[in-house]
């Protein structure tokens, strides 16, 4: 990775959603979905973003392509604040931001043809300048994703669900993007589909040099095809680092108990599994001071009174725990 | 004794050949309503359309000598009070009723469909939207007409547009919540990220999405409008009487329907038909553009 400035940068990125507004418009209930995200992505790197149902990884996702309005915070493009823009800024800002969606059945529209959905964002963006420049690159786009070139004039329906996200992919690289947000992009998919998206998806960032923020709970996956990891917690980030760092050198307690839990294929190669007992907290009444306390085994009075902000701890591993290694020194 | 080795008895076949069947045997199995529907009111609408050529006569011409006759062979349906031919006058009727159920449906829809999509695609508007149509909703369709036909006078197209501003709130408020339900499908996420502006979602990704569910409610506004026509001509404040329609026989033989009750009987029989038939075909219609059925047109 270059040192220069990030292609996308969260400064305290907060989204709340407001819920029940009472006769006054006021809000009974918010929900925390994101709160304090800092995070930055470099051109051409994946960064993968990984926890529980819940823990606002898709939230985080569609505020990035800005589908959702951030209710605090700022969204860096370039170094230029992108949450507040409209109208051609913010379409400029689309042409540069794509978006994959966790179901192939339903991201893309039954009754138009692959053509049509492909060639979608080039008309809107006014990047093709004639039907024949259209063609060309919608043909290029399915050979990119392996699709036959007559799959253009099909509808959706007539596809199986890997084909169908390979469709929402070309749709994503139609306008030449910089990142595209992999929103769950192969958590529908059966097995030996998902490992082919996953390597296409590889490929053409290979080709591309497009930057991918990857939103998975497979953890897996992740390990297979991204450059850093962030883990989220309750809508918090509590951990970030490169992939060695994280799969190889885990330090806060959630973190530890999220790899455990991925099934080894080795039944002889048994770990010993720290599982998380209890349920998430609700989002609308986070737990005070660190959002795990509640399921931590190492928790503390300190840490059931205050936040843990994100620290580094060498190189570029950074976590939100008040202590080192609590479960080292708690072994 | 057997040997382990013998062959297996075979299976049962789960899934035996379907025997082929040509499209039009496929619909009149899997969607008869439809079949039945569609033919009926095709049927009627060829008798009302070809009425000159179907052994009427000038339904409009009065014969004094000739009333209250009985169905015969010279009059099929009988003769009126004042000796007209009730066949003919039930064949040209048909025109009014059709044409008035048409258009109606047709405008309806055009109405609805603008009301709704603006209600469902921009929230701003939808609450000041949806009030004024549950103010349109709460005065009953035959009032409504009837106050607007007092006020503009009775001609068919005043008719038309009362029944229209009657119906269309209902049409406005189905074609708003199927919106609403298809715009939290992700492909519309997927169009505003391609840098769709909101016009060309609604038109694009929306309206195509949404056909299904307003061509069933078309036919049932249809089938309303109908009855709303022909209770107007009976109660005498729709179609002027000079013009034969269904409603307006049934109200001219009101009088002596104890001892002649032909006159009424056959512009009943009719009208019941005719809805009937546009009823089925819109139930046939709904099953076949379900989405969650599996069988398609």
């Amino acid at each position: 990775m270059t040192t220069c400035a990030p292609l996308l940068e969260l400064r305290n990125l907060q989204k709340h959603y407001f819920l029940r507004p009472n006769l006054l418009g006021k809000p009974t209930a918010t929900v925390h979905a994101l709160d304090d995200v800092n995070l930055t992505l470099s051109a051409g790197e994946t960064l993968s973003i990984v926890g529980e149902s819940g823990c606002g990884k898709s939230t985080l996702g569609k505020t990035v392509v800005r589908l959702h309005q951030p209710t605090d915070g700022q969204i860096l493009l370039d170094g230029r604040r992108v949450d507040q823009i409209g109208g051609a800024e913010l379409k400029a800002f689309r042409a540069r931001v794509q978006v994959v969606f966790q179901d192939p059945y339903s991201s893309l529209n039954p009754r138009i043809r692959v053509r049509d959905t492909l060639s979608e964002p080039l008309h809107n963006f006014g990047l093709a300048k004639d039907a024949a420049a259209v063609t060309q690159r919608v043909e290029e786009l399915l050979d990119m994703v392996g699709l036959p070139r007559d799959a253009a004039g099909r509808y959706p329906h007539e596809f199986s669900g890997g084909q169908r996200q390979r469709i929402a992919i070309a749709r994503a690289l139609s306008p030449r993007p910089d990142l595209i947000v992999c929103d769950e992009a192969v958590s529908a998919l059966d097995v030996s589909v998902k490992a082919q998206i996953v390597n296409l998806l590889g490929d053409i960032q290979k080709k591309t040099g497009l930057a991918m923020l990857f939103i998975s709970h497979d953890l897996a996956i992740v390990e297979h095809l991204t450059h850093r990891v962030a883990v989220m917690y309750l809508g918090r980030v509590v951990e970030v680092g490169n992939r060695r760092e994280i799969f190889g050198n885990a330090l806060h307690p959630y973190t530890r108990a999220l790899i455990s839990a991925v099934p080894q294929p080795d039944p002889m190669n048994k770990t010993r599994r720290k599982l998380l007992t209890g349920d998430v907290p609700s989002p609308i009444a986070p737990p005070p001071g660190c959002r795990f306390n509640t399921r931590c085994p190492f928790a503390t009075d300190l840490c059931r009174a205050e936040v843990p902000v994100l620290r580094a701890v060498g190189g570029t591993h950074q976590i939100a725990c008040h202590y080192d290694n609590l479960v080292e020194a708690a072994a | 004794m057997d040997t382990p080795t013998q062959a297996l008895p075979p299976l049962p076949d789960l899934f035996p050949p379907q025997p082929r069947r040509g499209k039009v045997r496929r619909l009149i199995v899997q969607h008869p309503s439809i079949v039945i529907g569609g033919s009926l009111l095709v049927l009627i609408i060829l008798l009302a359309i070809f009425a000159n050529w179907l052994g009427t006569v000038d339904p409009y011409k009065i014969a004094p000598a000739k009333r209250n006759r009985l169905p015969s062979m010279d009059f099929w349906f009988g003769t009126d009070t004042l000796g007209r031919d009730i066949y003919s006058r039930v064949l040209y009727g048909g025109r009014v009723s059709l044409f008035v159920g048409v258009s109606v449906a047709f405008l309806a829809t055009v109405l609805g469909l603008v009301t709704g999509l603006i209600a469902g695609a921009y929230r701003r508007l939808d609450a000041i939207i949806m009030r004024l149509m549950d103010g349109l909703m709460s005065i009953p369709p035959i009032l409504l007409a009837i106050a607007l036909v007092a006020a503009i006078g009775g001609s068919v197209l005043n008719v038309i547009l009362a029944i229209t501003m009657a119906e269309f709130p209902r049409m406005s408020r189905i074609v708003r919540g199927v919106v609403l339900s298809v715009r939290e499908q992700p492909f519309i996420d997927g169009a505003i990220a391609a840098g769709s502006t909101m016009p060309k979602i609604i038109i694009r990704h929306i309206l195509p999405n949404i056909m299904g569910p307003i061509i069933v409610q078309a036919t049932y506004i249809c089938s309303a409008a109908m009855i709303t026509e022909a209770a107007l001509s009976f109660i005498g404040a729709g179609t002027p009487p000079s013009i034969p329609s269904w409603g307006g026989i049934m109200n001219e033989g009101r009088m002596l329907w104890q001892i002649k009750p032909y006159i009424i009987l056959f512009p009943a029989v009719f009208l019941s038909v005719t809805v009937l038939a546009v009823n089925l075909l819109g139930d046939g219609l709904r099953d076949a553009l379900d989405p969650r059925s599996a069988t398609r047109l």
